[in-house]
């Protein structure tokens, strides 16, 4: 295969399903592109062709016009065989073969293709790992498996001769909402260190939006009304159908995507420990708060109640409260947004490593959700 | 007089059992050849149907409806008119009738054990880049083997139970012990025919199991 490695892993052009008997389209003159490395969400309500579109990526359903390229190959001019062995494949049913044991049943693939025993052994053994499959289970049958083990294993199956792709049909789908997160936060970790081309369908906005580089929407019909990044997904919805479907919660969804970071940060109520009581006072009267954090230099020290900002105090020696908790840049709006709710001082503290950055209030996570800080913030170092 | 009959017609006559152990022993080899060759003949015949079947949906129906008309004929019927052509007593015509009649649990068990195989299996298949040879010899017939050897364990039994109707035309393995028992009103060779086509159902029904476990060990490791 010519690996064309500087386009998209995986091109939809004009790719247009009908299927016999039926009067609209499935998939309606598709165009998208997956960048190489990247989780791509097919979602959508039913019957807006996302599985279809996911199984013409390697053949199991047939467009009927227009091009599919794997790898920069047109996927029509290869034999359905030997592609599907280059394209992992995960469904939510999983469809392990029940009369073979874990280990068989993931060399799958390998075996097709001839590798020896001992590679075979050997990658199996990698991949149990990988996965999160005790090795005493690979000489177990599928039936003595949970449903979220059965899941690992058909994971560990698509992956097992090393496909660049990997196309997943409702994976977590069939398991229960612990055992579906777990798994979600599994397959984000295992794309950390493999860098899989990976098109996901799913029916779960809040499964799209956490594992999804970007989102496809689609509608009824095959029709693809936006695709684009979580967080642009919700922020700004292309249209009536995309922001219905979003729907309700879009800022309370957004506070798991969006980071501290995204805020510019500002210093809030908060002076140096050598300033005097009146500079104090002065700070958190303009900002309308009652209490004052103290920092020396880069180091958050605490903060000090308005009843204490006598005249003539001495600020350094004040009684202190540390906040339970302190953010950092890289923290949800969410985790900021608990630590507010939780403190007295309704202010959480910005700590990068240690060193003091600024605080966030609820007033600024509001603004940024509400987009006014739309343009990319800069922190100095 | 009850008494003396019985004690003149016992139950089983030991010494007749010694005596005639000769033609026992060639009864039931007649009897197990009869068993596995139609049952084995009826397979045979049932994979071919069920694979029409399976390739042309539309067939099943006509197929399952023939084999369960011949399931329908009387065995004694079956039997005796085949006598009057010119099979005549061969071997032919006790086989003909006891294929026949494993035909509807054949097929039934076969086509059930194809549409257990899972779809998501089937397309998981697919999508390993299978050939569809490879899929049917490496996933679907495995995993239809133990509904294979159900039906072959159902079929066996009752084609035991079935050869030994076939004496009535003198050609019935255990069947005749059992035949001459009744003509001449003397107990022992009925007892003797009766009693080992019961053993022998019993030891085949057990052989299948153990072939079951043997050739399914996935099947029965199972969570409950």
């Amino acid at each position: 295969m010519d690996a064309d490695l500087k386009g998209p892993a995986i091109r939809f052009r004009g790719v247009t399903k009908r299927f016999p008997g039926t009067r609209t389209q499935a998939v309606d003159n598709l165009d998208l592109d997956i960048e190489r490395g990247s989780i791509v969400a097919l979602i959508g309500p039913s019957g807006c062709g996302k599985t279809t579109s996911l199984r013409m990526i390697n053949r199991l359903i047939e467009p009927t016009s227009g091009l599919i390229e794997v790898e920069g190959t047109d996927v029509s001019s290869q034999p359905p065989v030997e592609l599907r062995r280059g394209i992992g494949y995960v469904i939510q049913q999983v469809g392990l073969f029940p009369h073979r044991t874990i280990a068989a049943n993931i060399a799958t693939v390998p075996r097709s293709v001839g590798w020896d025993k001992a590679r075979i052994d050997q990658r199996v053994a990698e991949l149990a790992e990988v996965v999160g499959i005790e090795p005493s289970m690979l000489s177990r049958y599928p039936d003595e498996l949970s449903g979220g083990q059965q899941q690992r294993v058909g994971v560990a199956r698509a992956l097992a001769a090393d496909p660049p792709v990997l196309l997943m049909d409702e994976p977590f789908g069939a398991v229960d909402p612990i055992v579906r997160s777990r798994l979600q936060d599994e397959l984000l970790e295992l794309q950390d260190r493999l860098h899989k081309t990976i098109v996901l369908v799913t029916h779960d906005l809040d499964e799209a939006i956490k594992v999804g580089d970007r989102i496809a929407l689609l509608n009824v019909g095959g029709v693809l009304e936006q695709y684009a990044t979580p967080d642009e997904l919700l922020r700004a919805p292309a249209n009536d159908f995309v922001e219905r479907f979003v729907g309700e919660g879009r800022s309370m969804r957004r506070l798991g995507l969006a980071t501290v970071a995204d805020l510019p940060y500002e210093a809030g109520p908060v002076v140096e420990a050598s300033a005097d009581v009146a500079a104090g006072l002065a700070v958190i009267d303009e900002l309308r708060t009652d209490w004052l954090g103290l920092v020396d230099d880069d180091t958050f020290l605490g903060w000090i109640p308005r009843e204490e900002l006598v005249p003539g105090a001495d600020l350094a020696s004040l009684e202190r409260f540390l906040p339970a908790a302190q953010v950092e840049p890289t923290s949800t709006l969410r985790s900021a947004l608990e630590i507010i709710m939780t403190s007295r001082t309704s202010v959480a503290v910005i700590s990068d490593n240690g060193r003091f950055r600024g605080t966030v209030t609820l007033e600024r996570i509001r603004a940024g959700l509400a987009g006014d800080f739309d343009a990319p913030t800069e922190h100095a170092a | 007089m009850s008494m003396l009959l019985a004690a003149r017609n016992p139950i089983l006559r030991w010494s007749y059992f010694l005596e005639q152990w000769d033609r026992i022993q060639g009864a039931i080899f007649q009897h197990l050849q009869l068993t596995l060759m139609s049952v084995l003949l009826g397979f045979i015949i049932s994979a071919g149907l069920a694979a029409i079947g399976l390739r042309y949906r539309w067939s099943i129906g006509p197929i399952t409806l023939f084999a369960a008309f011949v399931y329908t004929i009387p065995s004694v019927a079956f039997f005796g008119v085949l006598r009057t052509t010119p099979l005549g007593l061969s071997v032919y015509t006790v086989l003909i009738p006891l294929t026949g009649f494993t035909l509807l649990i054949l097929v039934t068990n076969i086509l059930d054990g194809f549409r257990a195989v899972p779809a998501s299996v089937k397309e998981a298949a697919d999508a390993m880049g299978m050939t569809p040879m490879r899929r049917l010899f490496t996933v679907e017939v495995p995993v239809a083997v133990p509904y294979m050897i159900n039906g072959l364990r159902i079929a066996t039994v009752t084609i035991v139970g079935l050869v030994a109707v076939a004496g009535i035309v003198g050609y019935g393995g255990l069947g005749n012990l059992i035949m001459e028992g009744i003509r001449r009103q003397f107990w022992s060779p009925l007892t003797i025919g009766a009693s080992l086509s019961i053993l022998l159902a019993i030891l085949l029904d057990l052989l299948y199991f153990l072939l079951g476990r043997w050739l399914t060990p996935w099947a029965r490791t199972a969570r409950s």
